[in-house]
């Protein structure tokens, strides 16, 4: 699982709606399937931690913050943990439905034979 | 060839904008003439007040409660059942011309084929399908989309931008800052959601969707059957038309709706013998949902305001009416007069100043319930002019344009097809219609179920934030067809009270599969 989050050029694979991204740096642009642009600011990537820190930088947003911890509970299973927060409320319903769906799909991935 | 249809749908638009209706401030001659030809509704209903459920109930002859898009901001999944995928099978061109919404319009990410299509540059896409198969999105050939305005993702917004982008900013701003449902005033009188839009009429959306139908229509051929689905935006907010249309309708010499009181007392007296969240949103003390601008009070609202909007809102109505005559004319033109059916209504209704009241909410009552609904039968059919009174439902469009093209209702519609006379209704008991509303929204919910009769409308109360569950509303259509006075407490209407009551338990416990409600997406 870990394997999925650690790569930020993977987002197209399972946040839905985004098609495609660069990566420079610690910058990350997402292109979304209406033609939207959004900057992201990456935070951390923390192989130790196994923790992926990122915000939306886009002007839309007041404020974004999004973590995703993945936890080890076994040998074979992994927990994870995808939680942001965001400004406006509107814009915070919006992304709660995706990092649901995203969650689901990274789920996908992961039992589908990416390891870490 | 068989028969064609052209399916005609406005946005919150009143049973009483029609000049045929009753309205005195819209001239609608094209709509009324579609009346004088075939059959006029009396008494339409929605199965929701707000936009995706009750558009949602069109497509599929359901209910909210069974096709799961059970508010505003829960998509309709993409393989729910679809007439325009049983009318494809059947040989059809299908396509939906101007304001879907059967999915989230605040999607940044795109994630609907609402809001990437345009970006895509395809008339359609391949989805799974209620039977298993797949096939053209929703059961459509063709899709283009346009909403209230020039902001987003969708064709029309597109096109303004490419073509016209020194007339954007002459449309309202339909959101703010936050998101949230803007209520900066503008216009004369400050009205929330008005706006002198420099737009020039050609480029408006009402005039785009009906030019972008005439070219979709035009590229058929003569023996081909069709279905399409012209849906316009207006007369929903924001009441921004092109500035050179508004002299129409001025908005000073506009008389006050016969539901706002113009005495503060007076309205307040009659909201507070309803449910208890009518004040609360009068009062600003509560906003239920999200389809009213969070930051607008009610009771501020003027009687100026309530002209201005309704002059506006009238001239809306009026370049819809004549932008249906154009698309009439063209289908004169093409021969195909005799052999369409055209159907016209709308997915809800608008305070209008009622109560002291704009914009929707959880509020059953007449200004939101009580739709325009046409029916012009293919003259081929030599049909049968009249009116019907009987309640009936936008559950039942469904089955009404797979009858019209010859085709059995399936299994999972839960309206039959349209009476064609009182009589008819009589034969099929047409005796009740169900408008369902629930949301959950930001920490408040609010879950109401009514009932229309020919005599009578009944509303209860399930819990939610504001609602223990005992509260209720009855309103005696024959003796209080302006829905002022509650009975629902009146000893006197007990009995009617129980037998009502009986027919939304009815409701909850027909028979037939319902599919699992949706997720809350966005807001709208």
């Amino acid at each position: 699982m870990w394997g999925v989050i650690t790569r930020p050029e993977s987002i197209p694979d399972w946040f839905p709606g985004i098609t495609s991204c660069t990566v420079e740096g610690n910058i990350r642009v997402i292109t979304t399937a209406s033609g939207l642009e959004m900057p992201e600011e990456i935070l951390t990537n923390d192989p130790l931690l196994r923790r992926f820190a990122y915000r939306i930088t886009a002007p839309m947003y007041k404020f974004h913050l999004g973590v995703i911890d993945v936890i080890a509970i076994g040998e074979n299973d992994s927990l994870c943990v995808y939680s942001t927060t965001a400004e406006p409320d509107v814009l915070a319903l919006i992304i709660a439905g995706g990092t649901r769906d995203a969650l689901l799909q990274i789920k996908r991935l992961s039992e589908n034979g990416v390891r870490e | 060839m068989g028969r064609k249809i052209l399916f005609i749908t406005t946005d919150q638009q009143r049973y009483d904008t029609l000049g045929v209706n009753g309205g005195i401030l819209s001239r609608t001659p094209v709509l009324d003439g579609l009346a004088a030809e075939g059959i006029r509704y009396e008494r339409c209903q929605p199965t929701s007040v707000v936009c995706m459920p009750s558009r949602a109930s069109m497509l599929t002859g359901q209910f909210p409660s069974t096709h799961g898009a059970w508010m505003n901001g829960v998509p309709l999944a993409v393989d729910a059942p679809s007439v325009a995928e049983n009318l494809h099978d059947a040989g059809y061109a299908t396509s939906l011309i101007g304001k879907a919404h059967f999915e989230p319009f605040l999607d940044p990410f795109g994630r609907y084929v609402e809001n990437s299509l345009a970006n895509l540059g395809v008339p359609t896409v391949e989805q799974d399908w209620f039977d298993g198969r797949r096939g053209v999105h929703r059961g459509f050939d063709h899709l283009e989309f346009a909403t209230h305005g020039v902001m987003g993702p969708l064709h029309y917004a597109k096109w303004m931008k490419a073509n016209h982008p020194e007339a954007l900013g002459g449309f309202y701003q339909v959101l703010d800052s936050d998101l949230n449902v803007n209520a900066a005033g503008g216009g004369d009188t400050g009205a929330p959601q008005v706006n002198f839009n420099d737009v020039p009429r050609d480029w408006y959306h009402t005039d785009w969707v009906a030019e972008r139908t005439i070219s979709w229509l035009n590229r058929q051929n003569g023996d081909q059957d069709w279905f399409c689905w012209m849906s316009f935006p207006d007369p929903h907010h924001p009441w921004d038309p092109p500035k050179s249309e508004i002299g129409r309708v001025p908005w000073r010499e506009v008389p006050l709706p016969a539901n706002y009181p113009e005495r503060a007392d007076e309205r307040e007296a009659l909201i507070d013998a309803k449910a208890r969240h009518w004040r609360a949103w009068y009062d600003g003390t509560l906003v239920s949902n999200y389809e009213a601008p969070a930051k607008w009070v009610p009771a501020t609202l003027t009687a100026d305001q309530v002209r201005e909007v309704n002059a506006l809102n009238a001239v809306e109505v009026e370049l819809i009416d004549e932008a249906i005559g154009r698309v009439m004319k063209f289908i004169e033109a093409k021969g195909w007069g005799d052999d369409v059916d055209v159907i016209f209504t709308t997915d809800h209704g608008e305070f209008q100043g009622d109560f002291g009241f704009l914009f929707k909410g959880p509020y059953h009552v007449d200004a939101l319930m009580r739709l325009p609904l046409i029916w012009r039968p293919a003259r081929s059919t030599k049909p049968q002019a009249g009116v019907v009174s009987a309640p009936v439902s936008l559950v039942s469009l469904a089955a009404t344009f797979l009858e019209v093209a010859g085709q059995p209702a399936p299994v999972w519609v839960e309206g039959a097809s349209l009476p064609l006379s009182d009589d008819d209704a009589r034969a099929r008991s047409f005796d009740s219609t169900v408008t369902e509303w629930d949301s959950a929204l930001f920490g408040v919910d609010v879950h109401v179920r009514s009932v229309v009769t020919a005599s009578h409308l009944y509303s209860e109360y399930k819990p939610g934030t504001l609602h223990d569950g005992s509260e209720g509303e009855l309103y005696d259509l024959a003796d209080d067809p302006l829905q002022r006075v509650n009975r629902f407490s009146d000893p006197a209407f007990l009995d009617t009270r129980a037998t009502l009551h009986e027919r939304l338990l009815a409701h909850e416990e027909r028979p037939g599969e319902r599919a699992e409600p949706g997720v809350v997406m966005a807001p709208v």
